[in-house]
Protein backbone atom coordinates (compact mmCIF):
# COMPACT_ATOMS: atom_id res chain seq x y z
CA UNK A 1 0.00 0.00 0.00
CA UNK A 2 2.66 2.32 1.06
CA UNK A 3 4.68 1.69 -2.01
CA UNK A 4 1.82 2.16 -4.14
CA UNK A 5 1.19 5.53 -2.41
CA UNK A 6 4.83 6.48 -3.20
CA UNK A 7 4.87 5.18 -6.68
CA UNK A 8 1.34 7.61 -7.19
CA UNK A 9 3.92 10.74 -6.56
CA UNK A 10 5.94 10.33 -9.69
CA UNK A 11 2.49 9.83 -12.27
CA UNK A 12 1.96 12.59 -13.64
CA UNK A 13 -2.07 12.72 -13.85
CA UNK A 14 -1.91 12.12 -9.65
CA UNK A 15 0.14 15.24 -9.93
CA UNK A 16 -1.90 17.19 -11.86
CA UNK A 17 -4.83 16.07 -9.76
CA UNK A 18 -3.49 17.26 -6.03
CA UNK A 19 -2.32 20.40 -7.45
CA UNK A 20 -5.65 21.28 -8.49
CA UNK A 21 -7.61 20.39 -5.46
CA UNK A 22 -5.11 21.55 -2.87
CA UNK A 23 -1.87 23.33 -4.13
CA UNK A 24 -3.47 25.30 -6.60
CA UNK A 25 -6.85 25.21 -5.26
CA UNK A 26 -8.07 28.50 -7.36
CA UNK A 27 -10.11 30.08 -4.76
CA UNK A 28 -7.98 29.95 -1.93
CA UNK A 29 -4.53 30.32 -3.39
CA UNK A 30 -5.55 32.88 -6.49
CA UNK A 31 -9.06 33.84 -5.40
CA UNK A 32 -10.46 33.54 -9.04
CA UNK A 33 -14.04 32.28 -10.25
CA UNK A 34 -16.38 33.73 -7.04
CA UNK A 35 -17.88 35.88 -8.81
CA UNK A 36 -20.45 33.96 -10.24
CA UNK A 37 -21.34 31.74 -7.51
CA UNK A 38 -20.82 33.39 -3.98
CA UNK A 39 -24.14 35.30 -4.40
CA UNK A 40 -25.94 31.86 -5.11
CA UNK A 41 -23.68 29.67 -2.68
CA UNK A 42 -26.13 30.40 0.47
CA UNK A 43 -27.91 26.97 0.14
CA UNK A 44 -26.60 23.11 -0.52
CA UNK A 45 -28.32 22.37 -3.34
CA UNK A 46 -27.11 25.55 -5.00
CA UNK A 47 -24.13 25.42 -4.25
CA UNK A 48 -23.87 21.54 -5.79
CA UNK A 49 -25.64 22.59 -8.74
CA UNK A 50 -23.34 25.55 -9.79
CA UNK A 51 -20.09 23.34 -8.44
CA UNK A 52 -21.27 20.44 -11.18
CA UNK A 53 -21.97 22.81 -13.84
CA UNK A 54 -18.44 24.85 -13.38
CA UNK A 55 -16.33 21.31 -13.03
CA UNK A 56 -18.48 20.39 -16.66
CA UNK A 57 -17.87 23.38 -18.21
CA UNK A 58 -14.32 23.30 -17.75
CA UNK A 59 -13.70 19.69 -18.54
CA UNK A 60 -15.71 19.93 -21.60
CA UNK A 61 -13.78 23.35 -22.92
CA UNK A 62 -10.52 22.02 -21.72
CA UNK A 63 -10.86 18.72 -23.34
CA UNK A 64 -12.22 20.56 -26.74
CA UNK A 65 -9.59 23.02 -26.60
CA UNK A 66 -6.70 20.11 -25.91
CA UNK A 67 -8.11 18.52 -29.04
CA UNK A 68 -7.93 21.35 -31.32
CA UNK A 69 -5.06 23.31 -29.95
CA UNK A 70 -2.77 22.27 -32.79
CA UNK A 71 -5.24 24.29 -35.04
CA UNK A 72 -6.21 27.48 -33.18
CA UNK A 73 -4.23 30.44 -34.40
CA UNK A 74 -2.35 32.34 -31.04
CA UNK A 75 -4.07 35.53 -32.41
CA UNK A 76 -7.21 34.56 -32.28
CA UNK A 77 -7.10 32.08 -29.21
CA UNK A 78 -9.33 33.89 -26.91
CA UNK A 79 -11.98 34.38 -29.33
CA UNK A 80 -11.90 30.74 -29.81
CA UNK A 81 -11.99 29.82 -25.98
CA UNK A 82 -14.87 32.15 -25.90
CA UNK A 83 -17.06 30.67 -28.51
CA UNK A 84 -16.18 27.24 -27.22
CA UNK A 85 -16.97 28.32 -23.35
CA UNK A 86 -20.13 29.80 -24.08
CA UNK A 87 -21.31 26.83 -25.91
CA UNK A 88 -20.90 24.06 -23.29
CA UNK A 89 -22.24 26.53 -20.87
CA UNK A 90 -25.39 27.03 -23.01
CA UNK A 91 -25.82 22.89 -22.98
CA UNK A 92 -25.25 22.61 -19.48
CA UNK A 93 -27.55 25.71 -18.80
CA UNK A 94 -30.46 24.16 -20.90
CA UNK A 95 -29.59 21.26 -19.24
CA UNK A 96 -30.55 22.25 -15.33
CA UNK A 97 -33.66 23.80 -16.47
CA UNK A 98 -34.68 20.74 -18.48
CA UNK A 99 -33.63 18.58 -15.12
CA UNK A 100 -34.45 20.25 -12.12
CA UNK A 101 -36.46 23.65 -12.52
CA UNK A 102 -36.90 24.64 -9.73
CA UNK A 103 -32.85 25.58 -8.91
CA UNK A 104 -32.31 26.44 -12.38
CA UNK A 105 -34.91 29.16 -11.31
CA UNK A 106 -33.34 30.25 -8.24
CA UNK A 107 -30.06 30.51 -10.18
CA UNK A 108 -31.19 32.62 -12.86
CA UNK A 109 -28.50 34.37 -14.78
CA UNK A 110 -25.77 32.89 -12.34
CA UNK A 111 -25.62 30.30 -14.56
CA UNK A 112 -24.86 31.74 -17.87
CA UNK A 113 -22.21 33.96 -15.50
CA UNK A 114 -20.10 30.26 -15.70
CA UNK A 115 -18.78 31.99 -18.91
CA UNK A 116 -17.03 35.22 -17.60
CA UNK A 117 -15.96 32.70 -14.63
CA UNK A 118 -11.63 32.80 -14.44
CA UNK A 119 -11.44 29.34 -13.55
CA UNK A 120 -12.42 28.27 -17.03
CA UNK A 121 -10.68 30.20 -19.39
CA UNK A 122 -7.90 30.29 -17.29
CA UNK A 123 -7.30 26.58 -17.36
CA UNK A 124 -7.92 26.96 -21.02
CA UNK A 125 -5.30 29.12 -21.17
CA UNK A 126 -2.16 27.68 -18.87
CA UNK A 127 -2.96 23.85 -19.09
CA UNK A 128 -5.37 23.00 -22.24
CA UNK A 129 -3.57 24.74 -24.87
CA UNK A 130 -0.51 22.90 -24.56
CA UNK A 131 -1.06 19.58 -23.14
CA UNK A 132 -2.91 16.48 -24.45
CA UNK A 133 -6.50 15.74 -24.02
CA UNK A 134 -6.25 13.24 -21.16
CA UNK A 135 -3.88 15.97 -18.24
CA UNK A 136 -6.34 18.29 -19.57
CA UNK A 137 -9.58 16.48 -18.68
CA UNK A 138 -8.15 15.54 -15.17
CA UNK A 139 -6.34 19.13 -15.04
CA UNK A 140 -10.13 20.87 -15.58
CA UNK A 141 -11.67 18.14 -12.87
CA UNK A 142 -8.86 19.01 -9.82
CA UNK A 143 -9.94 22.61 -10.18
CA UNK A 144 -13.53 22.24 -10.89
CA UNK A 145 -13.50 19.98 -7.77
CA UNK A 146 -11.32 22.49 -5.72
CA UNK A 147 -13.87 24.78 -6.47
CA UNK A 148 -16.59 22.51 -5.89
CA UNK A 149 -15.24 21.57 -2.52
CA UNK A 150 -15.24 25.61 -1.32
CA UNK A 151 -18.20 26.27 -2.35
CA UNK A 152 -19.78 23.06 -0.74
CA UNK A 153 -17.86 24.20 2.42
CA UNK A 154 -19.15 27.41 2.24
CA UNK A 155 -23.10 26.99 1.76
CA UNK A 156 -22.74 24.33 4.53
CA UNK A 157 -21.56 26.97 7.15
CA UNK A 158 -24.60 29.12 5.50
CA UNK A 159 -27.52 27.37 5.47
CA UNK A 160 -26.81 25.90 8.53
CA UNK A 161 -26.79 29.59 10.23
CA UNK A 162 -29.62 31.31 8.22
CA UNK A 163 -31.63 28.17 7.91
CA UNK A 164 -30.87 25.87 10.50
CA UNK A 165 -30.68 23.21 7.84
CA UNK A 166 -28.49 21.52 5.36
CA UNK A 167 -30.11 19.86 2.23
CA UNK A 168 -33.68 21.19 3.21
CA UNK A 169 -33.42 19.10 6.41
CA UNK A 170 -33.76 20.93 9.38
CA UNK A 171 -31.17 20.36 12.08
CA UNK A 172 -31.02 23.20 14.48
CA UNK A 173 -34.63 22.91 16.72
CA UNK A 174 -37.35 24.87 16.65
CA UNK A 175 -35.94 27.69 19.33
CA UNK A 176 -32.81 28.27 16.63
CA UNK A 177 -33.17 32.33 15.57
CA UNK A 178 -31.57 32.51 11.90
CA UNK A 179 -29.32 34.54 10.72
CA UNK A 180 -30.64 35.99 7.81
CA UNK A 181 -27.67 37.95 7.36
CA UNK A 182 -25.85 35.05 6.43
CA UNK A 183 -28.00 34.26 3.60
CA UNK A 184 -27.36 37.81 1.75
CA UNK A 185 -23.87 39.51 0.41
CA UNK A 186 -22.53 40.10 3.88
CA UNK A 187 -22.26 36.76 4.94
CA UNK A 188 -21.12 35.26 1.95
CA UNK A 189 -18.20 38.20 2.16
CA UNK A 190 -17.09 36.86 6.14
CA UNK A 191 -17.35 33.67 5.10
CA UNK A 192 -15.34 33.51 2.57
CA UNK A 193 -12.78 35.53 3.87
CA UNK A 194 -12.37 33.53 7.40
CA UNK A 195 -12.11 30.52 5.29
CA UNK A 196 -9.39 32.24 2.71
CA UNK A 197 -7.81 33.21 6.37
CA UNK A 198 -7.92 29.44 7.72
CA UNK A 199 -6.61 27.68 5.06
CA UNK A 200 -3.65 30.46 4.66
CA UNK A 201 -2.54 30.05 7.87
CA UNK A 202 -2.88 26.05 7.65
CA UNK A 203 -1.15 25.98 4.01
CA UNK A 204 1.91 28.49 4.81
CA UNK A 205 0.56 30.84 2.06
CA UNK A 206 0.96 34.32 2.63
CA UNK A 207 1.02 37.57 0.85
CA UNK A 208 2.97 40.49 2.06
CA UNK B 1 -43.26 54.77 -23.01
CA UNK B 2 -41.81 54.58 -19.59
CA UNK B 3 -42.33 57.56 -17.36
CA UNK B 4 -39.17 59.19 -15.78
CA UNK B 5 -40.10 58.44 -12.45
CA UNK B 6 -39.47 54.48 -13.13
CA UNK B 7 -35.94 55.35 -14.60
CA UNK B 8 -34.85 57.42 -11.61
CA UNK B 9 -36.17 54.73 -9.60
CA UNK B 10 -34.24 51.94 -11.63
CA UNK B 11 -30.90 54.34 -11.77
CA UNK B 12 -31.59 54.91 -7.42
CA UNK B 13 -32.36 51.24 -7.21
CA UNK B 14 -29.03 49.63 -9.07
CA UNK B 15 -27.03 52.28 -7.56
CA UNK B 16 -27.46 51.97 -4.27
CA UNK B 17 -29.79 49.36 -2.61
CA UNK B 18 -29.17 46.82 -5.34
CA UNK B 19 -25.29 47.59 -5.83
CA UNK B 20 -24.40 45.18 -8.21
CA UNK B 21 -20.74 44.87 -6.21
CA UNK B 22 -21.99 44.55 -2.97
CA UNK B 23 -25.67 42.85 -2.95
CA UNK B 24 -25.06 40.48 -6.26
CA UNK B 25 -21.30 40.22 -5.34
CA UNK B 26 -20.46 40.39 -8.95
CA UNK B 27 -16.98 41.65 -10.61
CA UNK B 28 -15.24 39.90 -7.85
CA UNK B 29 -12.00 39.23 -9.67
CA UNK B 30 -11.52 43.18 -10.48
CA UNK B 31 -12.11 44.44 -7.54
CA UNK B 32 -10.00 42.25 -5.61
CA UNK B 33 -7.12 42.67 -7.84
CA UNK B 34 -7.33 46.55 -8.56
CA UNK B 35 -8.33 47.80 -5.30
CA UNK B 36 -5.39 48.52 -3.53
CA UNK B 37 -4.95 52.34 -4.56
CA UNK B 38 -7.73 54.80 -5.64
CA UNK B 39 -6.31 56.33 -8.48
CA UNK B 40 -6.10 52.60 -10.37
CA UNK B 41 -9.36 51.88 -9.00
CA UNK B 42 -10.88 54.96 -10.50
CA UNK B 43 -9.24 54.42 -14.14
CA UNK B 44 -11.12 50.77 -13.90
CA UNK B 45 -14.39 52.24 -12.60
CA UNK B 46 -15.17 54.66 -15.72
CA UNK B 47 -13.67 51.82 -17.79
CA UNK B 48 -16.48 49.96 -17.17
CA UNK B 49 -18.96 52.76 -17.15
CA UNK B 50 -17.74 53.24 -20.36
CA UNK B 51 -18.24 49.84 -21.36
CA UNK B 52 -20.93 47.93 -19.71
CA UNK B 53 -23.36 51.12 -20.37
CA UNK B 54 -21.82 50.71 -24.42
CA UNK B 55 -22.35 47.32 -24.27
CA UNK B 56 -25.97 46.99 -22.87
CA UNK B 57 -27.04 49.33 -25.44
CA UNK B 58 -25.77 47.07 -28.43
CA UNK B 59 -27.32 43.82 -26.89
CA UNK B 60 -30.51 45.33 -26.38
CA UNK B 61 -31.74 45.66 -29.97
CA UNK B 62 -29.89 42.23 -30.77
CA UNK B 63 -31.50 40.04 -28.21
CA UNK B 64 -34.66 41.26 -29.48
CA UNK B 65 -33.68 40.48 -33.10
CA UNK B 66 -32.98 37.05 -31.34
CA UNK B 67 -36.34 36.75 -29.87
CA UNK B 68 -38.13 37.60 -33.52
CA UNK B 69 -35.89 34.75 -34.97
CA UNK B 70 -36.42 33.04 -32.44
CA UNK B 71 -32.73 31.77 -31.63
CA UNK B 72 -32.51 33.18 -28.11
CA UNK B 73 -31.26 30.40 -26.65
CA UNK B 74 -28.08 31.35 -28.20
CA UNK B 75 -28.02 34.86 -26.50
CA UNK B 76 -25.00 33.99 -24.51
CA UNK B 77 -22.91 33.46 -26.87
CA UNK B 78 -23.84 36.35 -29.05
CA UNK B 79 -23.56 38.37 -26.24
CA UNK B 80 -20.71 37.61 -25.52
CA UNK B 81 -19.36 38.29 -29.05
CA UNK B 82 -20.60 41.47 -28.65
CA UNK B 83 -18.81 42.41 -25.78
CA UNK B 84 -15.33 40.87 -27.03
CA UNK B 85 -16.06 43.13 -30.18
CA UNK B 86 -17.21 46.46 -28.65
CA UNK B 87 -14.08 46.24 -26.35
CA UNK B 88 -11.70 45.76 -29.12
CA UNK B 89 -13.16 48.19 -30.94
CA UNK B 90 -13.26 50.93 -28.07
CA UNK B 91 -9.99 50.24 -27.73
CA UNK B 92 -8.92 50.66 -31.56
CA UNK B 93 -11.24 54.06 -31.63
CA UNK B 94 -9.63 55.76 -28.64
CA UNK B 95 -6.30 54.52 -29.84
CA UNK B 96 -7.10 56.71 -32.88
CA UNK B 97 -8.83 59.77 -31.87
CA UNK B 98 -8.49 60.15 -28.18
CA UNK B 99 -4.96 59.01 -27.36
CA UNK B 100 -4.80 60.65 -23.73
CA UNK B 101 -7.20 58.95 -22.41
CA UNK B 102 -6.06 56.01 -23.70
CA UNK B 103 -3.36 55.50 -22.34
CA UNK B 104 -4.82 56.63 -18.77
CA UNK B 105 -6.94 53.53 -19.10
CA UNK B 106 -4.27 51.48 -20.39
CA UNK B 107 -4.64 47.46 -19.76
CA UNK B 108 -8.16 47.74 -18.00
CA UNK B 109 -10.23 48.16 -21.15
CA UNK B 110 -8.86 44.79 -22.70
CA UNK B 111 -9.43 43.52 -18.92
CA UNK B 112 -13.05 44.16 -19.11
CA UNK B 113 -14.01 41.41 -22.00
CA UNK B 114 -13.65 39.11 -18.75
CA UNK B 115 -15.35 41.08 -16.26
CA UNK B 116 -18.64 39.50 -15.12
CA UNK B 117 -20.82 42.45 -15.04
CA UNK B 118 -20.66 43.12 -18.26
CA UNK B 119 -22.15 39.71 -18.81
CA UNK B 120 -24.07 40.44 -15.78
CA UNK B 121 -25.87 43.35 -16.81
CA UNK B 122 -26.77 41.99 -20.21
CA UNK B 123 -27.97 38.68 -18.45
CA UNK B 124 -30.22 40.46 -15.95
CA UNK B 125 -31.82 43.15 -18.53
CA UNK B 126 -33.37 39.64 -20.22
CA UNK B 127 -34.79 38.22 -16.96
CA UNK B 128 -36.13 41.37 -16.29
CA UNK B 129 -38.20 42.37 -19.88
CA UNK B 130 -37.00 46.34 -19.92
CA UNK B 131 -37.20 48.40 -22.47
CA UNK B 132 -34.07 50.17 -24.01
CA UNK B 133 -34.09 52.75 -21.68
CA UNK B 134 -34.61 51.04 -18.88
CA UNK B 135 -32.19 49.13 -19.84
CA UNK B 136 -30.00 51.80 -20.73
CA UNK B 137 -30.36 53.58 -16.90
CA UNK B 138 -30.23 49.59 -15.18
CA UNK B 139 -26.78 49.30 -17.00
CA UNK B 140 -25.69 53.22 -16.06
CA UNK B 141 -26.62 52.50 -12.58
CA UNK B 142 -25.03 49.77 -12.32
CA UNK B 143 -21.85 50.20 -13.47
CA UNK B 144 -21.67 53.83 -11.47
CA UNK B 145 -22.67 51.57 -8.43
CA UNK B 146 -19.45 49.00 -9.15
CA UNK B 147 -17.27 51.86 -9.31
CA UNK B 148 -18.42 53.81 -6.74
CA UNK B 149 -17.51 50.36 -4.80
CA UNK B 150 -14.02 49.63 -5.84
CA UNK B 151 -13.05 53.29 -4.84
CA UNK B 152 -14.63 53.01 -1.39
CA UNK B 153 -12.74 50.26 -0.86
CA UNK B 154 -9.38 51.03 -2.40
CA UNK B 155 -9.72 54.11 0.02
CA UNK B 156 -10.20 51.54 2.63
CA UNK B 157 -7.49 49.80 1.78
CA UNK B 158 -4.64 52.38 1.06
CA UNK B 159 -5.18 53.72 4.69
CA UNK B 160 -5.31 50.09 6.38
CA UNK B 161 -2.14 49.51 4.85
CA UNK B 162 -0.48 51.74 6.41
CA UNK B 163 -2.40 51.69 9.73
CA UNK B 164 -2.85 48.68 10.62
CA UNK B 165 -1.09 45.77 11.74
CA UNK B 166 -2.75 42.85 10.46
CA UNK B 167 -2.35 38.77 11.04
CA UNK B 168 -0.24 37.29 8.18
CA UNK B 169 -2.45 35.45 7.37
CA UNK B 170 -5.27 38.15 6.95
CA UNK B 171 -3.28 40.29 4.71
CA UNK B 172 -4.12 41.25 0.99
CA UNK B 173 -7.44 39.67 -0.35
CA UNK B 174 -8.75 38.13 3.05
CA UNK B 175 -8.98 41.71 4.95
CA UNK B 176 -10.44 42.90 1.38
CA UNK B 177 -13.04 40.72 1.94
CA UNK B 178 -13.81 41.56 5.28
CA UNK B 179 -13.77 45.37 4.15
CA UNK B 180 -16.53 44.10 1.31
CA UNK B 181 -18.83 42.47 4.04
CA UNK B 182 -18.96 45.70 6.50
CA UNK B 183 -19.43 47.97 3.20
CA UNK B 184 -22.45 45.47 2.05
CA UNK B 185 -23.75 45.61 5.81
CA UNK B 186 -23.79 49.49 5.35
CA UNK B 187 -25.43 49.12 1.78
CA UNK B 188 -28.53 47.10 3.53
CA UNK B 189 -29.21 50.26 5.05
CA UNK B 190 -30.22 51.74 1.45
CA UNK B 191 -33.08 49.31 1.50
CA UNK B 192 -35.53 51.20 1.58
CA UNK B 193 -34.57 53.74 -0.49
CA UNK B 194 -36.69 52.60 -3.76
CA UNK B 195 -39.94 50.99 -4.16
CA UNK B 196 -38.84 48.04 -7.55
CA UNK B 197 -36.89 45.70 -7.16
CA UNK B 198 -35.00 45.47 -10.32
CA UNK B 199 -33.10 42.42 -8.95
CA UNK B 200 -35.70 39.71 -7.34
Amino acid sequence: MKKFLVRLNYKKWFNVLRDGIARNNPIVVTVLGICSSLAVANMVENAIAMGIGVTLVTMLSSAFIALIRNLIPSQVRMVTYMVVISTFTIVFEMFLKALTPEIAERLGAYVGLIITNCIVMGRAEAFAVKNPVRYSTIDAFASGMGYTFVLIVMSVIRELLSNGSILNIQLLGADWINWTIFAIAPGGFFVISLFIWGLRVWLKYYEE
Amino acid sequence: MVSITVLIEIFIASLLPFNIALASILGMCPLIAISTNVTNAKGMGLAVVLVTTLTAAINWPIYEFLKWSGTDTLDLLVFMITIAASVQFLELAMQKFLPALYNAFGIYLPLITVNCIVLAVSLFFVNYDYGFLETVVFALGSSLGWAFAIVLLSGIREKLSVIADLPRGLKGKAIAFVLLGILALAFIGFAGIARVDPIQ
